[in-house]
C-alpha cells in the first residue's frame, strides 16, 4: 500500500503538513514537526530512488486517471536522485532553521514560516516528480510564490530583503509567464500536456508553432535556474534572505529548475528536430561567460553572501556547460555537479548564518581574525570553500574531474582542450575569491577580542554534516558518478526519455 | 598474529610510527620505543610467512585508477634483506642507547622503516615511496653530526639521493605508459628495439644509491661526516636497498660484472691513503658493494645466493666496524690515523670487537665473511668469467690491507699515542659506553657464529643450496691469499713503503661536480634568475593593471556589478527570448 504509493508520498506530505504546521504555536513545535515531516519525505525519497535504481522509472497516476487524460507522475532515476538531494536538504536545512530563524525573523511568523518553507520544498519536490508538463509550471509557481515570501521574511534585519523579494517576484513571473507562454504553443499543436504524448504528438510536426514554444520555454526555465545574463535576480536573493532560507535555496532551486530543463530538453523535445542543439549552443557560450562574469565579480564583493551568491551563478556555468555537451558523460557530470554544489553551498551558507547568529553581520570585515573565535565554522567554510574550488579530496574536485573528462570526449565547434583550460582558469578565479575570505578570517588580525555569541549545536552540527559529506564525497564518490552516469543514460539513451535506468 | 594489529599490516608501518612517536620521549623511552618497535615488526614480518621464489606471499592488494599497489611481496629474497635491515635495526638502537639525539634516534628507525618497507615492495610506486622516504629521513642522520661540514655534505647528498628519486620516478611512468606491469620484478635492459629507456632510467636510479663507480662519492661525502651513531645507521640501509632492488631487477644483467669489478677495485686505492679512519670504512663499503653488484651481474643462483648472503653478512660486520670507530670517536674525539694509537691499553673490549670485525670482512675462515664472499668468487669461477674472478681476487686482498688490517693496526696499536706521559699526564680515554659495547658484543657474535655455523645463514638465503663453505679447497685458496697480503703488508711497513698516514684531503671524482659543476650550474642558476625576474616583472606589471581594471570594472559601482533595475532587468530577459526566437527560426 505504502510502496505503491511511494512516487506520490514524497510530494504529498510536506503539501499536507504545510496548513497543520501554521497552525501549531510560534516556537519549536512548529519547526520541529516540519523537521520531521522533512525527514519523512527524505527517507521515502531514499527508497524511492532505491526502487528506481534496482526496478527502473516509477510511474503514478494521479487518482486512478491513466496517462494522457490524468496527470501522472513519473520519476526516472535522475528525477529520485534530485528529490533525495532536495529532501536531504530540507531535512539538515529546518533543524538549523530552528535555531537560526529566532534571531532573524518576527517571533508572530515562526510557524508561518516553517509552513511556508514546507509548501516551497513540496513545490520543489513536485516540479521533478510531475509527468506533466502544466503541472511543472504549477509546482513551479508553488515553490516560487513560497520563495518570495521566504527571502522578504528577512527584512527584519535588513529592509533590502523587501526590494530583493520584489525584484524576484517581478523576474519569477516574467520567466514562468514565458514558460507557460510556451507550454500554451505546444498545448496548441498536440493537444496535451503529458510530456511523453507531447513528445510523440510532436514527432515530424517541425513548424513555428513548436518553434516559438522551444524558444520561450528554454528561456522561461533558463530564467528560472539563474543563467547568465538572466540571474541578476539571484545575488541580491540570496543575500538578504534569513540564512537558512539562503541555504536551502542555494541547494535546491536552481537545481530543481536544471532538472526541469533537462526534461523539457531531452523528454519533451528529444533529438528529433533540428533546432535542438539552439539551446546547447546557448549553454556552452553563457555557460563559459556566466563562469567568468561571475566568479571575477564575487572577487570584488565585500560581503560574503554576495560573494558565496555570484559562486553560485558561476557554478551554475558549469552545470549548463555538461548539459550543453548534450553527451551521456556531460549530462552525468552536470548532475555530479549538482549534488556535489549543492552539498558544498548548504555548508557554506550555513556557515555564513553560523557566523551572522554569532557576529551579526555577513559583512567580509566580521570575518576578521574568526578563525581564532569560531574554530569550528571556520574549518567548515573552509571545508566548502576548498570543494567550491575545487581542491583534490573534496566533492568539487570531482564534479570538476568528471566534467573535464566529459569536455574531452564531447565533440564541439571549438576544441576541447580551450574549454577545459577556461575550466581550469575559472576554477583560478574560485581561488580567488575563496582565498580572499580565507585570508580574512585565518590571518588578520580582529578587530576587537569580544568574545562571541556561542553557536547552538542545532545549527552546527547541520553544518558539520554538510562539510563532512563534502570530504566523504571528494573521498568515495565512485557511486556518485555510477548513478549520475545511469541517470543521464536513461534521459538521453532512448530518446524519448523515461528509459528504464538498467 | 600480533593482538589488535590487522594482520597484513606492514612492519615497515610498525617501525615508522614507533619512530615517530620517539620523538615525544627521553633517551631512555626512546631506547625502549626502539627495542619494542623493532620487536613487534620483526614478529609480524614472521607472521607473514614467507614464499619460495617466484611464488611470494603477498598482502594487501588494491586498486587505484586501475594501477595495482601490492605493498608486502615476502618472498626469500626481500624477507633475507627484511631480516638483516631488523638486525641492523636493534643494533642501531642498542647502540644509540645514550648517545643517539632525539632526530638520530626517531628518524633511524623511520630510515629502516622505509628499507624494510622498499625491500618488501611488490610494486614500483610503493618502492619509489619508500625510496623516497629513505633519502629524506637519512639526510636528518647526515645533518645531526651537528656541524657546517655535515649540513653541506647533507645537502649535497639530499639533492643525489633526490635525482635518483626522480630517475626511478621518470623510469616507473615510462614503464607504466609503455604498458609494463606494476610489479616490481626483473627489467630487460637491452631488447630487440635497443636499450629500454624506462628500464635504463631505474637502473640508474638504483646505480646512484648503490654508490657504480662515478656515482659513488655521495658516501664517502656524507657518512663520515655523520655522528658516530649516525653512521652506523646509515651503513646499513640505502645501499643495500639498493643491492636488493637490482637483484630483483636486473639479476643477470652482464654489464653489471665489469661495473661491479672496477666498484670492488677502485675504493681500495683511495681507502690506502685515507686518513680519517670513518672514510676508510666508506670506501671500504663501496669495495664490498662492488661484490654485491658483480654477483648480481653473474646472476647464477649460486651468485644472487651470494649476493644476498654476503649483504647479510657484510651489514653485520660493516655495523661492527663502524660501531667501532664510533665507540673511538666518542671517546677520543677523532677518527683520523694520524691522531690515533695504542688503544688497546684502554679499550680492549673495543679492539676484541673491531678485530672481529676486521676478520669478517677480510674473509678469515670461521668468520662471517668468508661463508659468503667464497659464495661469489665461486660463482664466478663456475661461469668461468677469469678476469671478473681475478679483478675480485684482487680486492679481496684490498679488503684485507685496508680494512682487515689498517683500521685496527692504526686504531688501536701502531704509535701509543694515549700514553699519560705523552699527554701531560691526561689518563688514558675509557672503554666505550656500556650499550655501545653490548652492540658490538651482538654485532661480533653473529659474525663469529655465521662463521662457524654457516647452515643458520644459508637456511635464508633465495635459493635452495647445497653449498659448503669449508671445504679444503677454499679455505686454503682464502688463507693463501690472506697469508700474502699480510706478509706485503708487513713488508711495506718494515721498509716504510707503506701510504704514510698524513692529514691531507684525497680528491674523488666528486672534484668535478663540487668545483666546476657547482660553478656550471651556479651560472645556469644566475641566468635563469635573471631571466625569470624579467619574465615576472612582466607578468606582474601587466597583472597589476589587469587587476586595477577589473577592479574597476567589477567593484562596487563598477561597470559589472551595477545593480540593474529590474525594468532593465526585464529587458535583458526579453533580449535573451528574442535571440533565442532568432536562432531557432534561423535554424
Amino acid at each position: 500500500m505504502l510502496l505503491d504509493d511511494l512516487p506520490v508520498l514524497p510530494v504529498i506530505l510536506p503539501l499536507i503538513a504545510a496548513p497543520v504546521c501554521l497552525l501549531l504555536p510560534n516556537n519549536k513545535l512548529s519547526g520541529s514537526f516540519a523537521t520531521v515531516v522533512a525527514w519523512g519525505a527524505f527517507i521515502l525519497s531514499v527508497m524511492l530512488l532505491q526502487q528506481i535504481a534496482t526496478g527502473g522509472a516509477a510511474e503514478y497516476a494521479l487518482g486512478g486517471w491513466a496517462s494522457p487524460l490524468g496527470i501522472v507522475y513519473r520519476i526516472d532515476l535522475a528525477g529520485a536522485i534530485v528529490m533525495s538531494l532536495v529532501s536531504l536538504m530540507a531535512a539538515v536545512t529546518l533543524p538549523y532553521a530552528i535555531e537560526s530563524i529566532r534571531a532573524e525573523i518576527n517571533g508572530y511568523q515562526i510557524s508561518a514560516f516553517f509552513a511556508m518553507f514546507l509548501i516551497c520544498f513540496a513545490g520543489l519536490m513536485g516540479v521533478v516528480a510531475t509527468g506533466d508538463a502544466f503541472n511543472v509550471f504549477v509546482f513551479l509557481e508553488i515553490s516560487s510564490l513560497s520563495t518570495y515570501t521566504l527571502v522578504a521574511l528577512g527584512a527584519k534585519r535588513d529592509r533590502r530583503a523587501l526590494t530583493a523579494a520584489f525584484t524576484y517576484l517581478v523576474l519569477g513571473t516574467i520567466g514562468a509567464t514565458f514558460f507557460v507562454i510556451g507550454l500554451g504553443l505546444l498545448y496548441q499543436v498536440t493537444g496535451t500536456l503529458n510530456m511523453l504524448d507531447i513528445n510523440e504528438q510532436m514527432q515530424g510536426q517541425d513548424n513555428k508553432v513548436v518553434r516559438a514554444g522551444y524558444a520561450f520555454i528554454v528561456t522561461g526555465i533558463a530564467l528560472k535556474l539563474a543563467m547568465f545574463p538572466l540571474h541578476r535576480w539571484l545575488p541580491d536573493a540570496y543575500t538578504y534572505a534569513p540564512s537558512a532560507v539562503t541555504a536551502f535555496l542555494a541547494s535546491t532551486s536552481t537545481k530543481v529548475a536544471i532538472y526541469a530543463m533537462l526534461r523539457f530538453l531531452f523528454t519533451v523535445f528529444g533529438f528529433s528536430f533540428g533546432f535542438a542543439d539552439v539551446a546547447f549552443t546557448f549553454f556552452l557560450i553563457l555557460g563559459l561567460i556566466g563562469m567568468f562574469y561571475a566568479s571575477t565579480v564575487a572577487i570584488f564583493r565585500e560581503d560574503v553572501k554576495m560573494i558565496l551568491a555570484y559562486s553560485s551563478v558561476a557554478q551554475i556555468g558549469y552545470m549548463l556547460l555538461g548539459i550543453s555537451f548534450a553527451t551521456v558523460d556531460g549530462v552525468g557530470a552536470a548532475l555530479v555537479h549538482v549534488v556535489q554544489h549543492a552539498v558544498m553551498k548548504s555548508a557554506l551558507f550555513m556557515a555564513v548564518g553560523a557566523v551572522f547568529f554569532a557576529v551579526g553581520s555577513h559583512r567580509l570585515s566580521a570575518y576578521k581574525g574568526l578563525a581564532k573565535k569560531m574554530p569550528i565554522t571556520t574549518a567548515a567554510f573552509l571545508i566548502g570553500g576548498l570543494s567550491l574550488i575545487g581542491v583534490p579530496l573534496t566533492g568539487g574536485f570531482i564534479s570538476k574531474w568528471v566534467l573535464i573528462q566529459a569536455a574531452f570526449g564531447s565533440v564541439q565547434p571549438v576544441p576541447t582542450l580551450l574549454i577545459v583550460l577556461m575550466i581550469v582558469a575559472s576554477s583560478l578565479l574560485a581561488v580567488a575569491y575563496v582565498g580572499r575570505i580565507a585570508w580574512t578570517m585565518l590571518l588578520e588580525d580582529p578587530d576587537n577580542n569580544a568574545p562571541v555569541k556561542a553557536v547552538p549545536l542545532g545549527m552546527t552540527i547541520p553544518m558539520l554534516l554538510m562539510a563532512g559529506l563534502t570530504l566523504y564525497l571528494g573521498i568515495d564518490a565512485g557511486g556518485l558518478i555510477e548513478l549520475c552516469r545511469a541517470a543521464a543514460e536513461s534521459l538521453l539513451g532512448t530518446g524519448l526519455g523515461f528509459g528504464s535506468a538498467s | 598474529m600480533i593482538p589488535f594489529l590487522p594482520a597484513d599490516t606492514s612492519p615497515a608501518v610498525i617501525l615508522m610510527t614507533l619512530g615517530a612517536l620517539m620523538v615525544f620521549f627521553g633517551p631512555r623511552g626512546r631506547g625502549i620505543i626502539g627495542i619494542v618497535a623493532v620487536v613487534l615488526s620483526f614478529l609480524q614480518l614472521l607472521s607473514l610467512g614467507v614464499g619460495p621464489m617466484g611464488d611470494a606471499q603477498i598482502y594487501g592488494v588494491s586498486q587505484v585508477m586501475g594501477y595495482e599497489f601490492a605493498p608486502l611481496r615476502l618472498d626469500k629474497l626481500s624477507v633475507i634483506f627484511a631480516t638483516i635491515f631488523h638486525f641492523a635495526a636493534l643494533l642501531n638502537v642498542i647502540y644509540g642507547w645514550q648517545h643517539a639525539t632525539k632526530i638520530e634516534a626517531s628518524t633511524g628507525l623511520i630510515y629502516a622503516g622505509s628499507a624494510i618497507g622498499g625491500a618488501l615492495a611488490g610494486d614500483l610506486l610503493t618502492l619509489f615511496i619508500y625510496w623516497e622516504i629513505a633519502a629524506l629521513s637519512s639526510v636528518f642522520i647526515v645533518w645531526a653530526g651537528g656541524t657546517h661540514m655535515a649540513f653541506k655534505a647533507g645537502m649535497r647528498y639530499l639533492v643525489i639521493q633526490v635525482i635518483s628519486g626522480l630517475a626511478l620516478f621518470a623510469g616507473i611512468v615510462l614503464h607504466l605508459n609503455a604498458g609494463g606491469s606494476s610489479e616490481f620484478g626483473a627489467f630487460e635492459l637491452f631488447t630487440e628495439a635497443g636499450t629500454n629507456p624506462a628500464a635504463a632510467l631505474i637502473l640508474l636510479a638504483f646505480a646512484i644509491k648503490a654508490c657504480f663507480p662515478l656515482l659513488h662519492t655521495w658516501l664517502q661525502d656524507s657518512y663520515p661526516k655523520a655522528s658516530a651513531v649516525g653512521a652506523v645507521m646509515l651503513s646499513a640501509f640505502t645501499t643495500k636497498l639498493a643491492i636488493y632492488a637490482l637483484a630483483r631487477g636486473f639479476a643477470g644483467t652482464d654489464i653489471l660484472i665489469p661495473i661491479g669489478c672496477v666498484m670492488t677495485a677502485f675504493p681500495v686505492f683511495f681507502a690506502l691513503i685515507e686518513n680519517d679512519l670513518r672514510k676508510v670504512l666508506a670506501y671500504s663499503l663501496n669495495n664490498q658493494l662492488g661484490f654485491m653488484v658483480a654477483a648480481i651481474g653473474i646472476g647464477t643462483e649460486l651468485a644472487i645466493n651470494g649476493a644476498a648472503a654476503h649483504a647479510f653478512v657484510h651489514i653485520t660486520y660493516k655495523a661492527l666496524l663502524f660501531m667501532g670507530m664510533g665507540a673511538v670517536l666518542v671517546r677520543v674525539g677523532t677518527a683520523k690515523a694520524t691522531e690515533l694509537g695504542g688503544l688497546h691499553k684502554s679499550m680492549p673490549l673495543t679492539t676484541i670487537f673491531t678485530i672481529i670485525g676486521a676478520l669478517s670482512i677480510s674473509a678469515f675462515p670461521l668468520f662471517s665473511g668468508f661463508v659468503a664472499k667464497s659464495m661469489i668468487t665461486l660463482a664466478a669461477a663456475e661461469e668461468h668469467m677469469f678476469f671478473a674472478y681475478l679483478a675480485l681476487l684482487f680486492a679481496s686482498a684490498g679488503v684485507l690491507e685496508h680494512s682487515g688490517i689498517k683500521i685496527p693496526y692504526f686504531a688501536f696499536f701502531a704509535h701509543d699515542r694515549f700514553a699519560p706521559s705523552l699527554r701531560g699526564g691526561a689518563p688514558r680515554p675509557e672503554e666505550a659506553p656500556r650499550p655501545m659495547l653490548i652492540a658490538m658484543g651482538l654485532a661480533a657474535f653473529v659474525c663469529i657464529l655465521i662463521g662457524i655455523y654457516p647452515p643458520i645463514l644459508y637456511g635464508l638465503l633465495p635459493y635452495e643450496t647445497d653449498y659448503h663453505a669449508y671445504t679444503f679447497e677454499h679455505v686454503a685458496t682464502q688463507m693463501q691469499l690472506l697469508m700474502f697480503a699480510i706478509l706485503a703488508f708487513m713488508l711495506l711497513v718494515r721498509f716504510k713503503l707503506y701510504p704514510a698516514e698524513v692529514r691531507s684531503t684525497n680528491l674523488d671524482v666528486d672534484w668535478f661536480w663540487r668545483v666546476p659543476g657547482y660553478r656550471a650550474v651556479m651560472a645556469a642558476k644566475n641566468g635563469v634568475v635573471a631571466v625569470w625576474h624579467r619574465v615576472w616583472g612582466g607578468i606582474k606589471e601587466g597583472q597589476s593593471a589587469l587587476l586595477s581594471g577589473l577592479g574597476v570594472a567589477a567593484g562596487p559601482g563598477g561597470r559589472l556589478s551595477r545593480n540593474w533595475t529590474v525594468g532593465y532587468t526585464a529587458l535583458t530577459t526579453a533580449g535573451v527570448l528574442a535571440v533565442v526566437l532568432i536562432a531557432v527560426f534561423a535554424n
